[in-house]
C-alpha cells in the first residue's frame, strides 16, 4: 500500500504518463496526478483531446497504432504498466473496471444478464462458492438498482432499455470489487433523466464502497454534481485540476474559461461563446502553450516554452503564464431579443398529425409554425421529435394527418411536392458524419443541388458555393476537399450549407449540435442565430433543454408522442405547467 | 472516385506485386503470337517430342510447338474472362443497386431470382447452354457471365444496403433527385471498392471456368490454340512430355495468382482507408 494521508489511501497514483504514436508523436504526454478511495475525479475535454486516451491507458491499454512508452500507472500498490499476460488480464477487472459509453454495443447481445455476470467472477480467483457467487450477484445488482429476481437474470441485453443495460455495465465493473473504476462517457447516449439518475446512483456507490472512480466527460455540466475533483486536458497536457468548488468558482486556465462560457445553461439565456480554432492535432502542435494560438490572453512568453501544471495560490494547478484568479464572473442573463416578431400568417401549420410504425409513435400532433422563429421540439428518446421532423421534411413513412404551408396544403411524401417547393423546407440530420457522401468532394455535395434546382452550373456555381462556405465561416479551400479530413463541425457546416444552397424558407435541424462537442455547438448555434435574423425560419429538434433555452423563441414538449406543452421559450422553462416539464429541468444538467 | 484512391491502392506492397503478374501475364498473350516461333497450328516436331533444341518446351500431341500455342493460346481466355466478369459486374451491379434502393417487391423479386440461380451449380448450368446452343466464344462469355451475376446482385445489394440507410442518401431523396442519379451518384461510388474486389476474383474464377469448358471439350474449338484446351488435348501423354499440360497450367495459375491479390490489396487498403474515419 501506498502512502497514506489523512486516513484516506491513495489508490490511483499516475506519474509522468506518455503515449505515442508511430514516429515519437505523443498524443498524451507528461500526466501526473493520484487519487484517493473514494473520490471520483472528472476528466474533461473536447474530442482530440487525449481524455480516452488516458482513460485506456490507466487499464494498461493503447488503441492500435499507439503505444505507452514511458510512466507509472500505480493501482494500490501495484505497478499496472509493467503486467503482462495472464497477470495483467487478472488485474484489470479486479484492481480497476472500465465501463465503455454506448452499452448497447458494449454488452454481447447473445450472452443474458446472468450469465455476464456470472462469468465475470468466473474468469478472476476470488475464491466464491456458488452460493456466495449468486449472494454477490444479488447484491451487486441491488447496489446499481436493478432488480435481481431470476427472472431479470434470464433476460437478454436487448430486452433492457438503454440505463439498464449502463446500470449492467455498472453492476459489470463493480461486482469484482475494484479498487479503481473508468468510466468513459456512459451516459451520452441517455435521456437526462435516466442521466440524472445513473450518475446518483455512481456517486453513492463510490462513497459507500471507496472505489475511486474517473469520469470521463466532455461535458462540464454534465459532471458537475457527480465529481469532487475536475482535470481539463486539452491537446495531451493537463491544463488545469482543482477541486469542484474551485473549478466552477474560479477557473483559471483560459480554455477552461472558453468550455465554460461555451455550455448553454438551461438555468438562463445568455451569449454563447465559442473558442476560435481549432485544437491542434497530434504532431502539429505549436511551439510553447498549445492554446496559445487560440487564447485571447497570448504573450510572446507564451511561445517561447510550454507552461508547467503549478500550484496557484488558489488552490489550482494550473499549465499557464497567466492565469486568470478572479472569480467567473457569471454574464449577465442578458436575455437576447426573440428574434421572431410574431407575425399572424403561419408559414406551417400540422393538424392531427399521427404516424405509426410497428406501434404509434405520434398522436393528433397538431403545431403552427410563425415565419422567421425558431421552434424547439424537446423530448426524450421515443418521445417522437425526429419522427415529427422527418414527416415536415417528407421523409416519414407511415404519416397521416395534414401539413399546410404558406396556407397551401403540402403532400407528405417529399417526391410529391412540386420542386418548387421542396427546395424551400431543409433538413439537417444530426450525424455530420453520414450526412454527407465520403465519396463527393464538398463542391460536388454543394453544387448539386445548385445545379438540381436552379440549373446553376460552371463558374455561377462556383460563386454561389464560395459565397456560402463564407457564410457558414468555412474557408473557401475547403470545396476541394473529402468530408474525412474535415472536423466534425466543418461537416455540419457544410451540411448547412448544402441546405442554405436551397434558398430554404424553413429550416429542419434534428439534433445537429448533439454530435459536436460544446465550443463547436456554441458557434453553430450562433450561426443558426445569424440565419434566423436573415428571416430563415427554423424547427429544432433536441434533448437539451440548455440548447432550448440558447437559441430557440417557442418551445414545444413532447412526451410519447403527444404535445404535453408548448408556449414561448422563457415562460416554459421558468414556470413549467406539465410535471413532465419539471421533471425534464429537474434533472437538466446546469452550471448555476 | 478520385485519383487519390488509386495512388493509395498502388501504396499497398501487395496491390503492386498483383497489378505486376497480372500486367506479365496480360502482357505475355497480347504480344506472344508476335514472339511466337511458329504458327499455332503448325506442326513441327514429333508427336509428344521432348524440350530438345529449338522447341523449348518440346512439341505436344500433334506434333505442335508447345511454346508457340502457348503464346497463342493466352488471348482467348483473357479476353474473354475480362469480358464475362465486366458484364456480369455491370448487370449484376446495377440489379444489385436497384434492389437495394428499392427494398420491397422489386427486391424481393431480384433476390428470389438471384437465390434460385445461385442454387445452380455454376458449371453444370454453363454446360447445358452450351451443349443446347453452340459454342460459339460470345456465347461462351455471356453463360459464363450469367453464371456470376447472382453473386454480384447479391454482393451489390447487401453494401447498398447498408449506404442506403445513411443521411447522405435521404438528404439526396429528399431534394428530388431521380432515383438514377442516387443509384449511380451517390451510392454507387461508395461500393465501388467491394465490387471492384469481386472483379478481381471473377477474372480468377473466369479463368478457371473457361480453361475448364475447354478440358471437357466445350470451350474453344480445335485447333485453336487455347490454355484450357491444351490441358485436355495432351492429358493422354502426360507422362511422355508432361510440359504440354503443365506449361498451360502454371500460367493459369499465375494468372489467377496474380488477379486474386491485386483484388486483395485493394480491398485491404480501403479496409484502411475507412478505418480513417469515424
Amino acid at each position: 500500500m501506498n502512502a497514506i494521508s489523512q486516513g484516506t489511501t491513495t489508490v490511483l497514483q499516475v506519474s509522468d504518463l506518455r503515449v505515442e504514436l508511430a514516429g515519437q508523436v505523443d498524443v498524451l504526454s507528461g500526466v501526473s496526478f493520484s487519487l484517493q478511495a473514494g473520490e471520483i475525479l472528472g476528466l474533461v475535454g473536447e474530442s482530440g483531446s487525449g481524455k480516452t486516451t488516458l482513460a485506456t491507458a490507466l487499464l494498461a491499454h493503447a488503441r492500435r497504432g499507439a503505444r505507452i512508452v514511458g510512466g507509472q500507472v500505480q493501482i494500490a500498490g501495484h505497478g499496472l504498466l509493467s503486467l503482462e499476460g495472464e497477470a495483467l488480464r487478472r488485474a484489470r477487472g479486479s484492481l480497476i473496471g472500465y465501463v465503455a459509453q454506448d452499452p448497447a454495443t458494449a454488452l454481447n447481445p447473445a450472452l443474458r444478464i446472468g450469465n455476464l455476470l456470472r462469468e465475470t467472477l468466473a474468469v478472476h480467483p476470488l475464491q466464491l462458492n456458488k452460493a456466495a457467487q449468486a449472494q454477490r450477484i444479488i447484491d451487486t445488482l441491488h447496489d446499481v438498482g436493478l432488480p435481481h429476481d431470476a427472472e431479470f437474470l434470464r433476460r437478454f441485453p436487448h430486452q433492457l432499455s438503454g440505463g439498464q443495460q449502463q446500470r449492467v455495465m455498472l453492476a459489470l465493473a463493480f461486482v469484482l470489487r475494484p479498487r479503481l473504476i473508468v468510466l468513459d462517457e456512459p451516459t451520452t447516449a441517455l435521456d437526462v433523466t435516466t442521466q440524472a439518475h445513473i450518475l446518483a446512483t455512481l456517486r453513492r456507490l463510490c462513497k459507500s464502497q471507496g472505489v475511486a472512480a474517473v469520469y470521463v466527460s466532455h461535458d462540464l455540466a454534465v459532471i458537475k454534481d457527480l465529481v469532487d475533483r475536475v482535470m481539463v486536458m486539452y491537446a495531451g497536457r493537463i491544463v488545469e485540476t482543482a477541486t469542484r468548488d474551485a473549478l466552477f468558482a474560479r477557473p483559471a486556465h483560459p480554455y477552461t474559461r472558453g468550455l465554460l462560457a461555451a455550455i448553454p445553461d438551461v438555468a438562463g439565456r445568455r451569449e454563447l461563446l465559442a473558442i476560435g480554432g481549432h485544437a491542434p492535432a497530434p504532431g502539429q502542435r505549436p511551439a510553447g502553450c498549445s492554446f496559445g494560438p487560440r487564447c485571447e490572453r497570448f504573450r510572446p512568453a507564451c511561445a517561447q516554452a510550454e507552461p508547467l501544471l503549478q500550484a496557484t495560490a488558489t488552490g489550482h494547478e494550473v499549465a499557464c503564464l497567466s492565469p486568470h484568479d478572479q472569480p467567473l464572473q457569471r454574464v449577465a442573463l442578458t436575455p437576447i431579443a426573440a428574434v421572431a416578431t410574431r407575425t399572424e400568417a403561419a408559414l406551417l401549420e400540422i393538424d392531427g398529425l399521427n404516424v405509426a410504425y410497428d406501434r404509434q409513435v405520434l398522436f393528433d400532433v397538431s403545431l403552427k409554425l410563425h415565419a422567421g422563429e425558431c421552434l424547439a421540439l424537446v423530448g426524450e428518446s421515443g418521445s417522437g421529435k425526429t419522427s415529427l421532423a422527418r414527416a415536415v421534411a417528407g421523409l416519414g413513412e407511415n404519416a397521416e394527418g395534414q401539413l399546410r404551408y404558406a396556407g397551401q396544403p403540402l403532400p407528405l411524401q417529399a417526391r410529391q411536392r412540386e420542386a418548387g417547393l421542396r427546395h424551400q423546407i431543409q433538413y439537417i440530420f444530426q450525424n455530420p458524419y453520414r450526412a454527407l457522401n465520403p465519396r463527393h468532394t464538398v463542391y460536388q455535395t454543394l453544387s448539386a443541388p445548385l445545379e438540381h434546382f436552379f440549373g446553376v452550373t460552371g463558374q455561377a456555381a462556383r460563386q454561389r458555393v464560395e459565397a456560402v462556405l463564407a457564410r457558414v465561416s468555412l474557408p473557401a479551400s475547403v470545396a476541394q476537399l473529402y468530408p474525412h479530413s474535415l472536423s466534425g463541425g466543418e461537416r455540419q457546416r457544410v451540411a448547412i450549407a448544402r441546405a442554405l444552397l436551397c434558398e430554404p424558407k424553413l429550416l429542419i435541424c434534428d439534433e445537429i449540435t448533439s454530435a459536436l462537442d460544446v465550443s463547436v455547438q456554441a458557434s453553430i448555434l450562433e450561426l443558426l442565430r445569424q440565419l434566423q435574423r436573415d428571416g430563415l425560419t427554423l424547427l429544432f429538434v433536441t434533448h437539451d433543454l440548455g440548447v432550448v433555452r440558447a437559441i430557440a423563441d417557442r418551445v414545444l414538449v413532447l412526451k410519447v408522442g403527444r404535445v404535453v406543452e408548448q408556449g414561448a421559450v422563457d415562460s416554459v422553462l421558468d414556470q413549467p405547467q406539465a410535471a413532465y416539464t419539471r421533471t425534464l429541468l429537474e434533472h437538466s444538467p446546469t452550471l448555476a | 472516385m478520385s485519383k487519390i484512391d488509386y495512388w493509395r491502392w498502388l501504396a499497398e506492397p501487395q496491390t503492386r506485386q498483383g497489378a505486376l503478374i497480372t500486367l506479365l501475364v496480360v502482357a505475355l498473350a497480347l504480344f506472344g503470337p508476335l514472339l511466337a516461333p511458329h504458327g499455332s497450328t503448325d506442326m513441327v516436331g514429333p508427336v509428344y517430342g521432348a524440350p530438345v533444341g529449338g522447341g523449348l518446351l518440346g512439341y505436344d500431341f500433334l506434333g505442335h510447338d508447345v511454346l508457340s500455342r502457348l503464346l497463342s493460346g493466352g488471348l482467348s481466355v483473357l479476353w474473354m474472362s475480362v469480358a464475362a466478369a465486366s458484364i456480369a459486374l455491370a448487370v449484376g451491379s446495377s440489379l444489385g443497386l436497384l434492389a437495394g434502393l428499392s427494398r420491397r417487391r422489386l427486391d424481393q423479386l431480384i433476390t428470389w431470382l438471384a437465390d434460385v440461380s445461385l442454387a445452380f451449380p455454376d458449371l453444370i448450368l454453363v454446360l447445358l447452354i452450351v451443349s443446347m446452343l453452340g459454342r460459339a466464344p460470345w456465347l461462351i462469355v455471356l453463360t459464363v457471365a450469367i453464371a456470376f451475376i447472382p453473386g454480384v446482385i447479391r454482393l451489390a445489394r447487401a453494401s447498398a444496403v447498408s449506404v442506403a440507410g445513411q443521411e447522405f442518401v435521404e438528404a439526396a431523396q429528399m431534394m428530388g433527385y431521380s432515383r438514377r442519379r442516387i443509384l449511380f451518384k451517390e451510392i454507387l461510388p461508395n461500393i465501388l471498392t467491394p465490387l471492384l474486389v469481386h472483379f478481381g476474383n471473377m477474372l480468377t474464377w473466369g479463368v478457371g471456368m473457361l480453361s475448364g469448358l475447354s478440358f471437357l471439350g466445350y470451350g474453344v474449338a480445335p485447333p485453336t490454340a487455347d490454355w484450357g484446351l491444351m490441358i485436355n488435348e495432351n492429358q493422354a501423354g502426360l507422362l511422355v512430355q508432361p510440359w504440354a499440360v503443365l506449361a498451360p497450367a502454371v500460367l493459369i495459375g499465375v494468372f489467377a495468382y496474380g488477379t486474386n491479390i491485386l483484388a486483395e490489396g485493394i480491398g485491404r487498403s480501403s479496409a484502411r482507408m475507412g478505418e480513417k474515419q469515424p
